[in-house]
């Protein structure tokens, strides 16, 4: 039966319709090997293995009577962000107590109407604040990966969906809900050999998802391959009317774009992407990108992203504001910690102070600040204007081709404590996955290679806002060139 | 040699000379600027689908998204916007097509997101006017500033527990326009009649239902005196004052005590008040100096709000009639005096219920059996319009009754309180309590005689004074109980007469 995990999620689609194994055999598998391998892994911090069981046999009926939704039967893992009714959903921070919502995301809601399971909660980031999974109330998540190095150090599966990449990467599920507001979902997938994407803003809905930075936050998918991702991002896109940035479009058919090539398409090299100080390994990843779009009938140009260097910066005053707003309602009032004092003042210190983390705390902190009078425009204005030019310099960029390639990460997982002790060094990570998030636009992260320590590394591929459907393609022919198929050797 | 300082176009009216404030050192003139919070009338609250009706359980009318639930995002209410637009046409205001909703942050337990969403930067609606009636005739205009849409907050409870706040979120959420003046009013006496204008005039609109004892109106006043001819002082800002009587009376209390203050060779502080009603008085709540830092920014969950001109002109084109432009109608329609078609306009009820009343019939009459009676004994019962067990339509048939001759107008005023205890139509009571009108000039005709018979000295007084016939006409009544038409009782005593 420990095979069935092993499938990738089309292949198990393919399987239970064919009824080669049932959806409550597919489950059963998955709800063991997240039994055996999550006191290692530490992926999921709630596991609902008997609701998982009980989806899994309404879509055995489904299956049996032919009215199979598009996901029937396919367990999913869901990220501790996501609002799920009845089951408990804390962000991973501690302020969030026991929150069991009674109503659903609709990004969830529109995965169990197509049939999926769910396994559980997955770790992450407190409130999705970290670069590592260590931030998190239930400490942080192994990546599945090893050093070759024989040390045998717990590496991070890289942030803040940390645990939606390691259940991926581990066969804990057959894929995984994330989202991503500076790379956490690209960033994560890279360090894992999982693919991510981020859609559009808007094309997800934020509905139900707890709100890190409203302008930035996206949801997506992390699977085991291209074509996965985009089954999933299909089920998880589309217009909702209780979000009022979700856009008013229809859902193509993503899938069908994974095989469509890239003959005649202009792929651009942003310059600015080129950074001191990178690896060999990426540097060398990146170019074999080059090469394979090449290879595959892709124009190759050279572009200029002029305001890049800006990015990380304007990132780290724009999404800390907005949080610093959102995390406001997290005041011990109506749900979640709260810690008496003996003032609403002191209560309000209390439950706060012992209910965020440090992480969480100094956005807020970052965010209070450049939002206070007299500092609003020499900070969050001006971010605001380097972000019309971000955006402004993608726009001038899709003047001279249809997609970008760049690499996903400054580097392959590190440590686990390694980076933790200076945030610099930590948000360092999000410096080529944040543009995307300030311009809104898609973007993806596709394993492509091994570094010398046998860790995965992943290219990422920018595209046009709407324009999933070139990013699915691109990716496409990247996952066949490299021919990644590389997986963590089990040691959980 | 003086500089003079820069026009500013803030500072344009000057008080009458009766409007200026005595004070041991000179006269002084009171500066005015309003910023009233408006309920719009709406189903739904502004960002969620919740009831938006006054009162309920506690926490009865309350949506995750008013909540502050985790994930939970505001979707803007078409229908508050169309309200806010119409008030801003209302007030002839410029409407602005794109406008932008930002969040105010500060902690509070009513507020249950940490912020409130409003519109700072980019508001709904622009400059506009609004002409009030003053009580001396005059008609001033008080320019508008500015008109934003905000949610309004929940309710603390203090007074229920010793050790504990209650909170009830039912109007958490709710809109609220925040109609902004400019300071432009120079009286308590304007400051209460702008007030009441505006009232008017969200009725007229149906944006607000003006319910002050609900809460869907309330006025922060801003206050100020300066000696006349130098430029505005410090001001106070009076929250949360929710009548129009509580307006002048908070004016003219805190003038008063920002005079004493300058006269004692004091400053101003600029600082948040709060008017106590009971003793009449305005006390601090904060100074400038605890002001929240409100961190404003625009609100990512929410686009900016951006209006078609053709969907305003629209809006423009469904406007009821206005105040202003009824109060000229009934003076051309139904020859109304300045000050009674004032009144009638001053509420859209009232207007409303005298031209229901008027239609075809002796406007003049209707209007005073509607403004002395039924107002009177509304007034005395503590009642409104809307309350009234005369319905416009029996009040005219009562005019319509004194009209023909069926009844005079001493029998009508005992059918009146009968309409009011029962609801009947006037004819049917007039019927059935027989106090039809004596025309029959036969039974005239002979208590006259017996009269004459009776009483000669009286016969020589009326040829003495032949205009005072009192006694005569008062002796008819009394025979005929009261039901004798006074036109026929003249005719028959001067006949019999010889006058």
């Amino acid at each position: 039966m420990s095979k069935l995990t092993e499938l990738t999620l089309a292949a198990a689609r393919d399987g239970l319709a064919k009824k080669a194994f049932s959806a409550v055999e597919l489950a059963t598998a998955f709800n063991q090997a997240i039994e055996a391998a999550n006191p290692s892994l530490n992926a999921y911090v709630l596991t609902t293995p008997e609701k998982a069981l009980d989806m899994a046999a309404a879509s055995d009926a489904r299956l049996k009577a032919g009215n199979a939704g598009k996901l029937e039967g396919i367990p999913l893992g869901i990220k501790d962000l996501f609002c799920t009714q009845g089951v408990r959903a804390t962000a991973c921070s501690n302020i969030l107590g026991e929150f069991a919502p009674t109503y659903e995301s609709t990004v969830t809601s529109q995965l169990w109407r197509d049939g999926a399971v769910m396994l559980g909660k997955l770790n992450m980031d407190e409130f999705a604040m970290g670069s590592s999974n260590e931030t998190s109330r239930f400490g942080p998540v192994v990546n599945p990966w090893k050093r070759q190095d024989g040390a045998n150090a717990a590496l991070t599966p890289g942030g803040s969906s940390g645990g939606s990449a390691a259940a991926v990467a581990a066969d804990l599920c057959l894929g995984a809900t994330a989202t991503d507001t500076g790379g956490s979902i690209r960033q994560p997938a890279s360090f894992t050999g999982t693919v991510g994407i981020k859609p559009t803003y808007g094309r997800a809905s934020r509905y139900g998802i707890v709100a890190f930075a409203s302008s930035l936050d996206q949801a997506g998918p992390i699977a085991k391959n291209v074509l996965d991702s985009a089954i999933l991002l299909e089920s998880m896109c589309g217009h909702d009317p209780k979000d009022s940035t979700s856009l008013q479009v229809p859902v193509p058919d993503f899938a069908a774009a994974v095989s469509r090539g890239v003959k005649g398409l202009r792929i651009g090299v942003p310059k600015e992407y080129r950074v001191d100080g990178m690896p060999e390994a990426i540097e060398k990843l990146w170019s074999d990108g080059i090469a394979w779009l090449k290879d595959a009938g892709a124009e190759i140009v050279d572009v200029s992203l002029p305001h890049t260097k800006y990015a990380l910066p304007c990132y780290y005053i724009v999404a800390p504001a907005e949080a610093s707003s959102n995390l406001a309602r997290y005041d011990g009032m109506r749900f979640g910690k709260r810690v008496a004092g003996n003032t609403l003042t002191e209560t309000y210190e209390q439950s706060r102070a012992q209910g965020f983390g440090n992480e969480v705390k100094r956005r807020i902190l970052i965010g209070t600040y450049v939002l206070s009078a007299g500092y609003y425009d020499a900070y969050y204005l001006r971010a605001q204007r380097v972000r019309s030019r971000i955006a402004e310099d993608f726009r001038q960029a899709w003047q001279k081709c249809d997609a970008l390639l760049t690499p996903t990460a400054p580097s392959a997982a590190f440590g686990l404590g390694e980076k933790s002790a200076d945030p610099i060094q930590m948000y360092l990570n999000d410096v080529f996955t944040v543009t995307a998030n300030l311009a809104g636009l898609p973007g993806i992260s596709v394993p492509a290679a091994l570094d010398a320590q046998g860790l995965p590394l992943g290219l990422q591929v920018i595209g046009k806002a709407l324009d999933e459907e070139t990013v699915f393609a691109v990716a496409g022919v990247l996952e066949a060139q490299a021919g990644f198929t590389a997986k963590a050797k089990p040691w959980w | 040699m003086t500089t003079l300082t820069a026009p500013n176009d803030l500072d344009i009216r000057s008080a009458r000379p009766d409007q200026l404030v005595a004070g041991a050192t000179g006269d002084w003139e009171i500066i005015v600027g309003m910023e009233v919070h408006a309920q719009v009338s709406a189903q739904s609250k502004l960002f969620s689908g919740a009831s938006a009706a006054y009162g309920g359980a506690p926490n009865a009318h309350v949506s995750l998204i008013d909540a502050g639930m985790p994930g939970m995002l505001p979707v803007l209410n078409r229908f508050c916007v169309e309200q806010a637009v119409r008030t801003g046409l209302g007030l002839g205001a410029k409407i602005n097509l794109w406008s932008r909703f930002d969040r105010k942050n500060y902690f509070y337990p009513d507020l249950p997101q940490g912020y409130q969403i409003s519109q700072f930067a980019h508001p709904i609606v622009g400059e506009g006017v609004l002409n009030v009636d003053c009580d001396s005739g005059e008609t001033i205009p008080v320019r508008i500033e500015r008109i934003h849409l905000e949610q309004d907050a929940g309710k603390s409870i203090h007074d229920l527990d010793p050790h504990a706040t209650y909170v009830d979120l039912n109007r958490s959420g709710c809109a609220l326009m925040e109609i902004v003046s400019k300071p432009d009013i120079r009286s308590s006496e304007e400051a209460a009649n702008y007030f009441k204008t505006l009232r008017a005039l969200v009725r007229y609109l149906g944006t607000c239902d003006g319910n002050m004892d609900e809460g869907s109106m309330r006025a922060d006043v801003n206050v100020s005196v300066r000696k006349p001819g130098t430029p505005f002082g410090t001001r106070c800002e009076i929250k949360n004052v929710n009548s129009t009587r509580y307006v002048a009376l908070a004016v003219d209390y805190e003038a008063r005590r920002q005079i004493e203050i300058l006269e004692d060779g004091g400053t101003i502080t600029q600082e948040t008040r709060l008017f106590d009603v009971k003793t009449g008085k305005t006390r601090s709540m904060r100074s400038k100096e605890d002001a929240h830092d409100y961190r404003y920014f625009p609100d990512p969950d929410l686009l900016p709000l951006q209006l078609d001109q053709a969907w305003v002109d629209a809006i423009k084109a469904s406007l009821p009639e206005l105040p202003d432009a009824k109060k000229q109608r009934f003076r051309a329609e139904y020859g109304l005096s300045a000050y009674d078609a004032a009144v009638l306009v001053a509420d859209k009820d009232s207007a409303d219920f005298f031209e229901a009343a008027a239609k075809g019939r002796d406007a003049k009459l209707v209007n005073s059996w509607m403004t002395v009676e039924l107002f009177g004994w509304l007034n005395k019962h503590d009642k409104s319009l809307a309350d009234s067990p005369v319905t416009a339509e029996r009040l005219g048939e009562l005019v319509d009754l004194i009209s023909n001759g069926t009844i005079n107008g001493k029998i009508a005023k005992e059918v009146f309180p009968r309409m009011i205890e029962t609801g009947d139509a006037p004819l049917v009571i007039v019927e059935r309590e027989g106090l039809k009108q004596e025309t029959d000039t036969g039974l005239i005709e002979q208590t006259v005689d017996a009269l004459i018979a009776a009483n000669p000295d009286k016969v020589e007084e009326a040829r003495l004074k032949p205009k005072a016939l009192g006694w005569w006409v008062g002796q008819l009544m009394k025979a005929t109980g009261g039901k004798a038409s006074p036109a026929v009782i003249n005719e028959v005593i001067k006949a019999k007469l010889g006058l």
